[in-house]
């Protein structure tokens, strides 16, 4: 197939590997060249807009073209083309990890922006579960990811236009929830017994088995008390999607 | 697989004049949108289209179908743009007369293709595999390029006529991409006009280009200048009932300006067409 040989000698030209198609054009092809370059730079230039202010145009756009060179992108989509870049981060910056940890929170507010939509749980309907029996379901968007440094205040002074915080590390590493409620991708620090609760949910554990847990682990009382100001924050803020009483609703536990 | 004609002037729905669309009566007959943009799970963009369908006909545009592609279409991509286009019910679908990777690599760019026989037969089944998967007939873009390839064996307009008459495939005339390959190639844009099958074309692109190092450049960033007007004109002669867009996606003004703008294409589409 001569086309598809030309097209694999046109790919390698733009990707800066061994090709004869400049013997087989008339024009100037590093138009293409450029153009392939310029649109996945401003891609991650849209994507991580407070990165990209936080590290100054200098330091981004090199970050960026690394990952360009390291990363040609494969799906048709260039949504997913972020997918990485604070890995990418974390390599060239590694006495700075709140660089890549600020990348992370905005690819995954990105992925959450756009993510699969999720139902909300009526507050009226929660006398009649069966709750022995139920199963909560957290919506589709919702990511947990553990940082070490004030990201998500450097993120927050950013998205004001205010002058950010210094970079700092916390006491100890703390985690955060990611979701979209209703068209607003929203995050917030979570506290060590909603991050322990939230990871048994993304487990596969059912509401008994939660309670069970908490209970074990903090005392009947304290556990009953943090599980009724977990669920109720996670009914506020959007966080469930449906609380069912099928036992075939469970997920499977995860290993 | 037929598609009505479609007389009427759109813009396309940009992020930045989605609170127009939602909340004024804006002065248009349809709009266009890039597919890709919309072909997501859920969330804010797909219910602003939701809404703005409920007052418009919709034009879903693709860029990323990579119909030049030897090794055929992604079905995955084609599941999605069909979901799109059962949820919004388009006017049409369209993309371009491009591919945009090989071997896995996706370059995200519309790369120009050799016009051969091969490259024809290879696009005529592509356009045959969208079809029957959208269930919808297909527009072809004519792009605009910077290259042109040795192996060449026939005109791009040529090729589409041909592409047209085989796959059965309806064509969207970017008038400005006509513009920008014939300076950069050294054709006449007018004989590329006289070639083209008009009875095929049910929309009209208009944009703005900027000059480059040695080329013009599509870059959509500026208003439809003087050339691209009279080209659009002798097109409006040629031309039965069409769709006609403007391509603003950089540098883009408020939309009373494109509003504008689509105004001196309404009325330069009416004089043509009284002169024809």
């Amino acid at each position: 197939m001569k086309l598809q040989r030309l097209q694999q000698d046109f790919c390698a030209y733009l990707l800066d590997q061994p090709s004869a198609i400049e013997a087989e054009v008339a024009g100037d092809i590093d138009v293409y060249h450029h153009a392939y370059r310029a649109q996945l730079l401003n891609c991650l230039r849209d994507t991580f807009e407070k990165s990209w202010s936080w590290l100054g145009d200098e330091a981004f756009e090199a970050a960026a073209c690394a990952h360009i060179e390291a990363h040609p992108p494969h799906a048709w989509t260039l949504n997913v083309y972020g997918e990485g870049f604070d890995q990418t981060l974390a390599g060239l910056h590694p006495d700075d990890p709140e660089i890549a940890e600020l990348a992370w929170l905005e690819w995954t507010l990105r992925r959450a922006f756009d993510g699969p939509d999720g139902d909300s749980v009526d507050p009226g309907d929660l006398a009649a579960i069966d709750w022995d029996n139920a199963v909560l379901h957290l919506v589709p968007t919702l990511r947990l990811g553990t940082v070490t440094t004030n990201c998500a205040a450097l993120w927050s002074a950013l998205a004001e236009s205010e002058t950010p915080p210094a970079a700092e590390r916390l006491p100890g590493p703390n985690d955060i929830r990611v979701w979209r409620h209703g068209l607003s991708a929203k995050f917030r620090s979570v506290d060590p017994i909603e991050e322990r609760a939230l990871r048994l949910v993304l487990g596969g554990a059912d509401f008994a088995e939660l309670c069970a847990v908490l209970a074990a682990e903090l005392g009947d009382e304290r556990g009953t008390a943090e599980i009724g100001r977990i669920l109720g924050l996670w009914l506020q803020e959007g966080v469930l999607a449906a609380i069912s009483d099928h036992p075939a609703d469970r997920l499977p536990i995860s290993t | 697989m037929n598609s009505p004609h479609f007389s009427g002037f759109g813009l396309g729905l940009r992020p930045v004049h989605y609170q127009d669309f939602l909340t004024r009566t804006v002065p248009v007959d349809f709009v266009e949108v890039i597919s890709e943009n919309f072909m997501v799970d859920g969330g804010r963009p797909l219910q602003v289209l939701d809404q703005v369908r409920e007052r418009h006909p919709v034009i879903l545009h693709g860029v990323s179908m990579s119909i030049g592609a030897p090794s055929g279409l992604d079905c995955d991509y084609l599941a999605r743009l069909r979901r799109l286009a059962d949820r919004i019910d388009p006017l049409w679908l369209s993309d371009h007369l491009c591919w945009t990777g090989t071997g896995g690599f996706n370059s995200h760019d519309l790369l120009p293709l050799p016009y051969t026989e091969e490259a024809l037969a290879v696009v005529c089944a592509n356009v045959a595999q969208a079809q029957d998967t959208l269930g919808r007939p297909l527009l072809i873009e004519n792009p605009s390029s910077y290259v042109t390839f040795q192996s060449s064996e026939m005109s791009e307009w040529d090729f589409l006529a041909e592409l047209s008459r085989r796959s059965g495939c309806f064509l969207l005339l970017d008038v400005n991409n006509i513009f920008v390959s014939a300076s950069n190639h050294g054709f006449d844009a007018t004989a590329y006009l006289d070639a083209v099958p008009f009875e095929r074309v049910r929309q009209i692109h208009l944009a703005g280009h900027s000059q480059g190092k040695t080329l013009l450049i599509d870059t959509h960033d500026h208003p439809v200048p003087d050339p691209v007007w009279a080209l659009y004109d002798e097109a409006c002669r040629r031309a039965g009932p069409v769709a006609t867009m403007i391509e603003r996606d950089d540098d883009i003004p408020p939309l009373d300006e494109l509003l504008a703008e689509l105004d001196i294409a309404r009325s330069r589409a009416a004089m043509a067409r009284e002169a024809a």
